[in-house]
């Protein structure tokens, strides 16, 4: 009985968890699809003005394009330098491992806005402050980590012997590479490349703060248009919040095909892995 | 908090009189226990043996009231006990993986369910020590499980149920994690505090020596279905089935169709010969059964009488150390295993006496 | 190639050693370097003839910087006490597997991956002045006056919550799971019952991991941003350190006060994390001596 009444508790808070949840988004959605709405359960009228309004008034073919491009350009640095990394770290045993483990960790633990002004301070000083390589340079900072820390537990699970037997049958090492190794990296590839994907599209604070006029990226728009709160009018900020969700659900989406939803929490539950 | 405990304070004298069940345990729609029924009496020993996946943990956990059955009732001494938590049951139980506490050590593991109880410190201090006597791990007292050999941490675990003097000790595959040797020995301590203290016990096992050399009876499952209830003897002797026949040991199922009955004895048709048995209630001529017999009774050579004679061809030869094992292609083209400490050699070709007292007599299944 | 792996030689050969370049030249060029910098120019004030500490004197001399340090202590530590107790409740209950355990960790990534500034946005909404919730409350009249969910402490904290809760909630599940569920019914079948099993049993396994989320939840807590200007009030009750650490950055283009900001921030969170790592010391010691199964 005890145990019945434990449950239910359980389950009514993430039933309220959820629908809070639910909530919150529902608002924003049915705010942009709003012709005016005050005071009321629900809009008197609706419209999907706001979105053609946010679109050209916010110009979000272009923040979109920055973005995507900034996405894009963040998943393949970060997998090309985190790829060989993890390999040696998964593979190689040396004295200063741990150290190394340490050091790749902190980006991932250390809060971004702690790290993120001297790290805006430093770019602004070399002068890409404000553009679109300073927010990438900035970007890649916990998100080469982050390849790293999700690539290295697909290298442990391939046998040590798979790489033997090809190199007793007479592969090079570019051979191994290229062969086996790529092959069955793929999954941890795609795992990887996705969830730096979501990463970097969702991720504020170093944008923010390395973020110039043309260079921002979807989220620190709409950051800079709720902060400047009662400029445009609140519906069309919500289309683009819209626009926004569509965004990271899309590429979400098609992550949770290939990554299991507790694969997204690992940066901070590295450790254990 | 609640009382701790029902029977707290219960001595040695609150032993169990008899337990009785009979318990059916579906998982979805998959019948894991079909009214499996038991009964139990006071200071047996009883085994649960049967291959891998056949109920004997959940048949266990239900005893012990960690699983829930789907139907059926559980008495102990005539109480109906299903709806008592398992925390007062006052059963003991030792798990197959030990489940010491890992941030306890020794002591505070075995202290752990006096010290539920509230005893005094001396008593429990006592007891404790007493315990760790008695599992020979006395100055073992301030190590932590991670720091103890597998065979110590399992004399831990029992100590830890039996301190608390349990009605009935369950064993769920106590001895399974352990490497051979270790294991003959583990066993015989565990039939020595069983008798030393007057348990009443109920053992898991699917290792057939463990059964057969610890028990007062042994109770066979499979699937779920219980198979055979008996002693040792009887279910090593004449195993009820096909199944417990071959679990105990019978390598050799010969098909046969029965023939006419005489002085005891049935004369049973294989491949056009015909052998002679032990005749058994309820089979009758011209039923098709099977006769089981086990490679080491199986001879090599003629008898005196010519009776149950095959000839074969030895196929295969595996040493065992003292004895050899060969299987054999009879004539008609039947496999035959049979043991012997004379030499067989491969290719030859010989006669094997079946001794009609050594077969037993089963239904085809 | 090295065959044998042992652990007395070192395994790096060139190509080994190529391969780790890229990115340790980059996490050094990036984030190590940026760190040491900013120490640097935090010592070196705008005015020349200032004291090399005088930003941190500053700092710790004018009240409305020097308090940023408590407003946001007071935000961050009853956030994570919250999220930490609700996470270890649902997830002790939940340790057994969940009905549609996929659906639900799914649903609670959402608001990970969305990220804490649309969120924020759909809170300013949903709790508003005028917000759905306030509507509900005033028609069913539990409340006559709205309740002010928003622009105010309350709106950072739950935001904080929305945000770090799932995440403490996925790591908590998959720490308790792990948990060796026969010794929870060993305990049982020494006489323990659910609440003594928890105190004596499962807690004393938890805690370990329990502090660790503690502490990574204070530390993301401690550096809120976003929210705290979004549903906070930042000039007022939600000033907190990493807003003023911004301020002095991009408003007043003083980097040298920004980074000695930055740095008793960075301080703060570290000096949190010495703390909780010798309580966590004090209680687990038993624990590390080992796990009873091999
Ligand atoms: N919680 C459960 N849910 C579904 N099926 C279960 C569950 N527990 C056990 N089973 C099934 O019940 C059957 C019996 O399991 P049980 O653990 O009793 O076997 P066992 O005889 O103890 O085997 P072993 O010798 O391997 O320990 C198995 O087929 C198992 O798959
Ligand atoms: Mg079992």
């Amino acid at each position: 009985m005890r145990g019945r009444m434990w449950k239910l508790a359980i389950y009514l808070f993430l039933l309220g968890f959820i629908l809070n949840l639910l909530g919150i988004v529902t608002h924003v959605v049915v705010s942009s699809f709003a012709k005016r709405w005050f005071g009321k359960p629900l809009p008197p009228a609706f419209t999907t003005d706001w979105f053609t309004y946010a679109w050209r008034e916010f110009e979000l073919s272009h923040v979109l394009f920055i973005t995507l491009f900034i996405a894009l350009a963040v998943v393949f640095i970060a997998l090309a330098i985190g790829f060989p990394a993890a390999y040696v770290l998964a593979r190689r045993n040396f004295n200063a491992k741990p150290v190394l483990l340490l050091l790749y960790f902190l980006p991932l633990l250390i809060p971004q806005m702690t790290y993120g002004i001297p790290l805006a301070t430093t770019l602004y000083g070399f002068g890409v402050g404000g553009t679109v390589i300073g927010v990438i340079l900035a970007v890649l900072v916990p998100m080469v980590p982050l390849a790293v820390f999700i690539l290295l537990p697909f290298f442990e699970q391939i046998s040590f012997n798979l790489e033997w037997s090809a190199q007793m049958l007479g592969a090079s090492r570019l051979q191994i590479f290229r062969r086996i190794l790529l092959p069955l990296m793929l999954p941890g590839i795609l795992t990887a490349g996705l969830l730096v994907l979501v990463n970097t599209i969702s991720n504020f604070e170093l944008a923010f703060l390395l973020a110039g006029g043309g260079s921002q990226t979807l989220v620190v728009a709409l950051y800079y248009n709720v902060f400047a709160g009662g400029v445009r009018p609140v519906y069309s900020i919500d289309a683009m919040a819209v626009i926004y969700m569509c965004t990271v659900m899309a590429v979400l989406l098609v992550a949770l095909r290939f990554v299991r939803p507790t694969q997204m929490v690992f940066r901070l539950d590295g450790r254990r892995n | 908090m609640r009382p701790s405990r029902a029977y707290a304070g219960r001595g040695m004298a609150d032993s169990i009189d008899k337990l009785q069940m009979s318990i059916t345990k579906r998982y979805g729609g998959k019948v894991v226990l079909d009214q499996f029924p038991l009964e139990i009496v006071g200071r047996e020993f009883v085994t649960f043996l049967g291959p891998s996946g056949c109920g004997k943990s959940t048949a266990l956990g239900i005893i012990a009231g960690l699983v829930p059955p789907s139907d059926g009732e559980i008495h102990l001494n005539g109480r109906r006990i299903d709806d008592v938590p398992p925390e007062k049951r006052g059963f003991g139980m030792v798990f197959q993986n030990y489940a010491l506490f890992p941030h306890l050590t020794v002591f505070g593991n075995i202290a752990f369910g006096l010290s539920l109880q509230k005893r005094s410190s001396e008593e429990i201090d006592k007891r404790v020590r007493d315990m760790l006597g008695l599992v020979r791990l006395a100055g073992y007292e301030d190590r932590y499980p991670g720091q103890l050999s597998g065979g110590q941490q399992q004399r831990v675990a029992i100590a830890r149920a039996l301190v608390l003097h349990p009605r009935l000790m369950l064993f769920d595959e106590p001895l399974s994690n352990l490497d051979a040797k270790l294991r003959v020995e583990m066993r015989a301590e565990i039939k020595q505090l069983h008798t030393r203290l007057g348990l009443t016990s109920i053992y898991v096992t699917h290792d057939q020596a463990e059964a057969l050399s610890l028990s007062d009876r042994i109770v066979v499952l499979r699937e779920g279905v219980l198979m055979q209830v008996g002693t040792p003897q009887e279910i090593h002797d004449r195993p009820k089935n096909v199944f417990v026949a071959d679990f105990m040991g019978f390598r050799n199922f010969l098909d046969v169709t029965l023939g006419k009955e005489a002085g005891g004895m049935i004369e049973a048709g294989f491949k056009g010969q015909i052998l002679q048995a032990r005749a058994r209630d309820s089979f009758h001529p011209g039923e098709r059964a099977v006769l089981a017999i086990r490679p080491e009774d199986v001879r090599l050579g003629q008898s005196g009488d010519g009776v149950n004679v095959l000839r074969g061809k030895v196929e295969l030869v595996e040493y065992l150390g003292r004895e050899q094992e060969a299987e054999i292609t009879l004539d008609g083209g039947a496999r035959l295993w049979v043991r012997s400490h004379e030499k067989i050699v491969l290719g030859e070709t010989l006669d094997l006496t079946l001794p009609a007292d050594k077969f037993v007599l089963l239904r085809r299944e | 190639m090295a065959r044998i792996r042992s652990d007395s030689r070192s395994e790096l050969d060139l190509v080994a050693i190529l391969c780790l370049t890229p990115s340790l030249l980059y996490v050094l060029a990036m984030f190590v370097y940026p760190f040491l910098y900013g120490i640097y120019i935090s010592l070196q004030p705008k005015k020349r003839d200032a004291g090399i500490f005088s930003n941190y004197v500053a700092f710790f001399n004018d009240a409305y910087q020097c308090n940023t340090i408590k407003t946001t202590f007071m935000l961050a530590l009853p956030t994570t006490i919250a999220v930490v107790l609700v996470a270890l409740f649902l997830a002790y209950g939940m340790r057994r597997g969940i009905w549609f355990e996929r659906t639900i960790t799914t649903i609670l990534v959402l608001p990970i991956s969305l990220g804490v500034v649309f969120l924020s946005e759909g809170i300013l909404g949903f709790y508003g002045h005028n917000g759905w919730l306030n509507q509900l409350l005033l028609a069913v009249g539990l409340i006559q006056n709205p309740l002010e969910l928003t622009h105010n402490s309350i709106g950072v904290i739950f935001s904080l919550f929305m945000q770090n809760f799932p995440f403490c909630f996925l790591m908590l599940l998959g720490y308790i799971s792990g948990i060796d569920p026969s010794l929870e019914s060993s305990a049982r079948m020494l006489g323990a019952g659910p609440w003594t099993i928890f105190r004596r049993v499962m807690f004393p396994l938890i805690a370990p991991g329990l502090i660790i989320a503690f502490a990574l939840v204070f530390v993301m807590s401690f550096a809120v941003f976003p929210s705290a200007v979004m549903v906070g009030q930042p000039a007022g009750s939600t000033r907190t350190i990493s807003i003023a650490a911004y301020q002095q950055a991009f408003e007043q283009y003083d980097m040298s006060y920004a980074s000695a900001i930055a740095v008793i921030m960075g301080l703060c969170q570290l000096a949190a994390l010495v703390v909780i790592v010798l309580v966590r010391r004090r209680m687990t010691i038993a624990t590390t001596m080992g796990v009873g199964k091999r």
